[in-house]
């Protein structure tokens, strides 16, 4: 059964770098164009982990975390910050609006799939 | 999909952010100071840095983070984006726009102006604020967090399960140090999503460890909140990446923890020995096993989350409810890991699409596509025709059912060329946004200080129109910076604001695109391009020219009233290389001007360049299509108003004023004789140059919406003709070339002609 991941980004960029790493990976990638739209298809996708970016717009990526918190099934999903913030502050809000960990941009496959390694059994 | 398609992708996506970037600053500039429109500005920079990054454009990204960094100030109301500081970000993402064409095509940036703007954008985000408040963005990150967490983990992706603690694929080193690990958990850790079982499963891969579980302060069954975090573990690992490694596999669960971790310097056989007891994680495996689930995909997909601390129960021996409902998940996702492994291996990209982007408003496709459609449709308005008037032909009885399903054919077909059409309409803006870019950089160099205000940018207008609009635009903005407005002080002399306003608009109307540029300069100076014209040999000094006429002149070529060449309009393109290409679009150009108010260049221009409405005429048994863009009116000439004119030249005269005659039929060589004009029908129409004509046809069959086949693509180019087409019955016609068949007909000099529309 392959694993689900939710990916939230708004650049078409990102968004298609993730998918395809992702899927070379084997993983299933349901993908949210924002956090407006990642708690809209949260139920529907059902995944076992969300990637998120931060700046977004409609909803940022702090705004989506504390969403998913939120929801009584999927509060305790993991959730990976995928942001080219590097400062420490920036991450210290992600974490404290949930996030279970982060992977620092530039986008590197390898790092994305380890960290998603990293958070899930 | 590969990294070029996805690079492709990304410079798309740049576009379309720079613009964003652009119009934000631009709002900014008007004094917007909507915290959203700071935000999609941070946002598209942000991006571009992101994707440049994936991509190891190092230039981008640096640049993009100095610029991101400065806008960050003003997200954090840190810095005021006043008028200067927005001048420079509006350089920078001019300089972006640089950087990231040269990413894309290759080709130098100018690296000067790019350095020195990332000087002015460092010396904005410092000098506004104490330095400690700029610096985190700025600064490297604390170690903590900047430890690459996987670059030097070297994780394995080995079949995995807990007997697998230390495993023996990393024999320990001779000098691996041993370090002291205390690992208590707060419930937040678990809140998070992170899970202790995961990070000693990550510990292990980093060297051979023992470890002890701790599970003193674990409550009875009754008073246990599944929530709470109960349980704390000592660990002792020996590993080559010595604390720091260590301290990365807790990098994500540092602030929901104690951790301790210390290295042993000595003494480690003893300690070990010491702590070392039977080690906790066996009978945790075990106890597990004997739940015979050997179905590890069964189970994996359960949710989890409600029991996350008691996860922490390792030992067989605690409440046994707790350990097996938690373990079981989570022994079968550790047997999972693997099994996701395989099919990474096996992956099959097809398989995945299905998968793709959720819920899409917009698709791109291939503009070929569109084409494709665009011509086909071409051909079904063609063949529906055809087939209306063969059923004309062929059958007078008039069966109502054939003729009102033959007209509703007709709408239909009508709909889907319109429909057809639409998609390869375009908002104008991307050309408005390129040419607030040329107004900074012309103001610049002129030392002007110009005001670009845009409206109806988003006026649609089909893509190819677009594309060949921004070369005259261009030309046009430059010049009315340059020759159009005043110098400030000038300005403010005259009691006008120093600051010179250009207003570029569009519209629809009658199913045409409409753009004006205006300019609040001094207007044309008609004394000054008369005496031009009269010093170039254009026009006969006596010549007594109307205004309109005179305004007209500088759409000749090679006319530039410019005092000395300025580098910027002096590049030997004219108005009249602008007149040229607004023509080659089917479109119109016209101009009006009032001294010390300015002047308003209007174009109109079609909506699409695959039909055009014509006029279907006959000449010489030949049916043709005039441009209906073209013909201002259409009469019928009495013989009293031709007049002849040299030795083959005719006029006709309209409304007291004379106009050449052109035998349409006599340029094509249709015929070899003059048509007698009275039987014919005169169209009047205007060429380039400004000056009218009168195009003599036999007679006018209608007018006709056509689509357009390119003449040089089927055949070959044909002097005189634009293209051709088809029409209901099948045939082909022609569609004239007006301007051409004007200028064969002149033959003479321009200063005949000036002088002719001068005596008119």
């Amino acid at each position: 059964m392959k694993k689900k991941v939710l990916t939230v980004d708004d650049s078409r960029t990102i968004r298609n770098m993730l998918l395809v790493t992702l899927n070379n990976a084997g993983f299933e990638t349901i993908q949210a164009e924002d956090g407006v739209e990642g708690l809209e298809v949260l139920e529907e996708a059902n995944p076992d982990v969300i990637v998120t970016d931060i700046n977004m717009p409609r909803l940022d990526g702090f705004g989506f975390i504390e969403g998913v918190r939120r929801n009584e099934k999927y509060r305790a999903i993991p959730i990976l910050v995928l942001t080219t913030e590097s400062d420490a502050e920036k991450k210290n809000r992600a974490r404290q609006a949930g996030a279970t960990g982060w992977i620092v941009k530039p986008f590197d496959p390898t790092k994305l799939i380890d960290a998603i390694e990293r958070v899930t059994a | 999909m590969d990294m070029n398609e996805i690079k492709e992708i990304f410079f798309q996506e740049c576009e379309e952010q720079l613009a964003e970037l652009e119009s934000g600053l631009l709002k900014l500039n008007d004094g917007d100071r909507d915290p959203e429109t700071v935000n999609a500005v941070f946002r598209a920079v942000h991006s571009i840095k992101g994707g440049a990054g994936a991509f190891g454009l190092d230039d981008l990204v640096s640049f993009a983070h100095v610029f991101e960094t400065t806008l960050d100030c003003v997200r954090s109301n840190k810095l005021d984006p006043n008028q200067d500081v927005l001048k420079v970000m509006l350089k920078s993402a001019d300089v972006l726009a640089d950087l990231t064409n040269a990413a894309r095509d290759g080709g130098g940036v100018d690296e000067a102006r790019s350095k020195q703007l990332i000087r002015e954008l460092e010396a904005l985000a410092n000098g506004e604020m104490p330095a400690a408040s700029e610096a985190p963005a700025a600064k490297p990150a604390p170690a903590l967090v900047a430890t690459p967490v996987a670059d030097d983990e070297g994780f394995q992706p080995i079949p995995f399960s807990f007997d697998d603690f230390g495993g023996e694929e990393k024999p320990v080193e001779p000098f691996a140090p041993t370090c002291e690990i205390l690992f208590h958990p707060k419930r937040e850790l678990y809140a998070k999503g992170n899970e202790a079982t995961l990070l000693l499963r990550d510990l292990s891969r980093i060297g051979e460890m023992s470890i002890r579980c701790d599970m003193d302060s674990l409550p009875p069954l009754e008073d246990m909140n599944p929530e709470e975090a109960y349980f704390s573990w000592k660990i002792s690992i020996a590993t080559e990446k010595g604390e720091d490694g260590v301290r990365t596999v807790f990098e994500f669960a540092e602030w929901d923890c104690d951790l301790e971790v210390r290295t042993v310097e000595e003494d480690h056989e003893a300690e070990a020995g010491k702590d070392e007891l039977p080690m906790q994680p066996v009978p945790f495996d075990l106890s597990i096993l004997d739940d015979g689930d050997d179905d590890a995909t069964g189970e994996a997909d359960e949710p989890a989350a409600p029991l996350s601390s008691a996860n922490t129960a390792a030992e067989s021996n605690v409440v046994p409810i707790a350990a097996a409902s938690r373990a079981e998940p989570s022994r079968s996702e550790a047997r999972a890991a693997p099994a996701v492994q395989q099919a990474a291996a096996a992956a099959n990209p097809a398989a995945s699409a299905a998968s793709a982007a959720a819920a899409a408003p917009t698709i791109r496709v291939d503009l070929d596509r569109v084409d494709r459609l665009i011509n086909l449709v071409g051909e079904l308005v063609i063949n529906q025709a055809m087939l209306s008037q063969s059923v004309i032909e062929n059958d007078n009885t008039g069966v109502s059912s054939i003729n009102m399903g033959l007209e509703e054919l007709q709408q239909l077909t009508r709909e889907i060329q319109d429909s057809v059409m639409a998609i390869r309409a375009q908002p104008v803006k991307p050309v408005f946004q390129r040419m607030s870019r040329i107004v900074r950089e012309i103001a610049d160099v002129t030392g002007k200080s110009v005001r670009l205000i845009t409206e109806g940018e988003n006026t649609e207008v089909d893509k190819t129109v677009i594309d060949k609009l921004a070369e005259p635009l261009t030309h046009m903005i430059r010049n009315a910076v340059d020759h159009g407005l005043e110098a400030p002080e000038k300005r403010e002399a005259l009691g006008k604001n120093p600051e010179g306003t250009v207003r570029l608009t569009a519209k629809h109307r009658s199913g045409r695109i409409v753009i004006e540029l205006a300019d609040d300069g001094g207007g044309i100076n008609r004394e000054k391009v008369r005496q031009k014209a009269i010093d170039n040999d254009l026009i006969a000094a006596d010549a007594n020219l109307s205004d309109e006429e005179i305004d007209n002149l500088i759409f000749h070529a090679g006319f530039s009233t410019a005092d000395k060449i300025s580098d910027i309009s002096g590049r030997g393109v004219g108005m009249d290389v602008v007149k040229r290409s607004i023509q080659a679009l089917g479109g119109r150009i016209t101009i009006s001007s009032k001294p010390g108010q300015g002047s308003v260049f209007t174009m109109s221009l079609p909506l699409t360049l695959a039909v055009l409405d014509g006029m279907v005429v006959t000449v010489a048994g030949q049916t043709l299509v005039v441009p209906l863009t073209a013909i201002v009116e259409t009469l019928q000439p009495e013989a009293s108003a031709i007049h002849s004119f040299g030795a083959s030249q005719r006029l006709i005269s309209i409304r007291n004023s004379f106009c050449p005659l052109v035998d349409v039929g006599r340029i094509l060589n249709f015929r070899s004789t003059q048509a007698d004009p009275v039987d014919g029908v005169a169209l009047l129409v205007e060429s380039e140059g400004g000056g009218q004509r009168a195009l003599m046809v036999d007679a006018i069959q209608g007018q006709r919406q056509v689509v357009i086949k390119s003449l040089e693509a089927n055949y070959t180019h044909v002097p005189g003709i634009a293209a051709a087409t088809i029409l209901g019955d099948g045939r082909v016609a022609l569609i004239l070339d007006v301007d051409a068949v004007v200028a064969a007909s002149r033959g003479q000099s321009l200063k005949q002609e000036i002088s002719l529309a001068a005596t008119g």
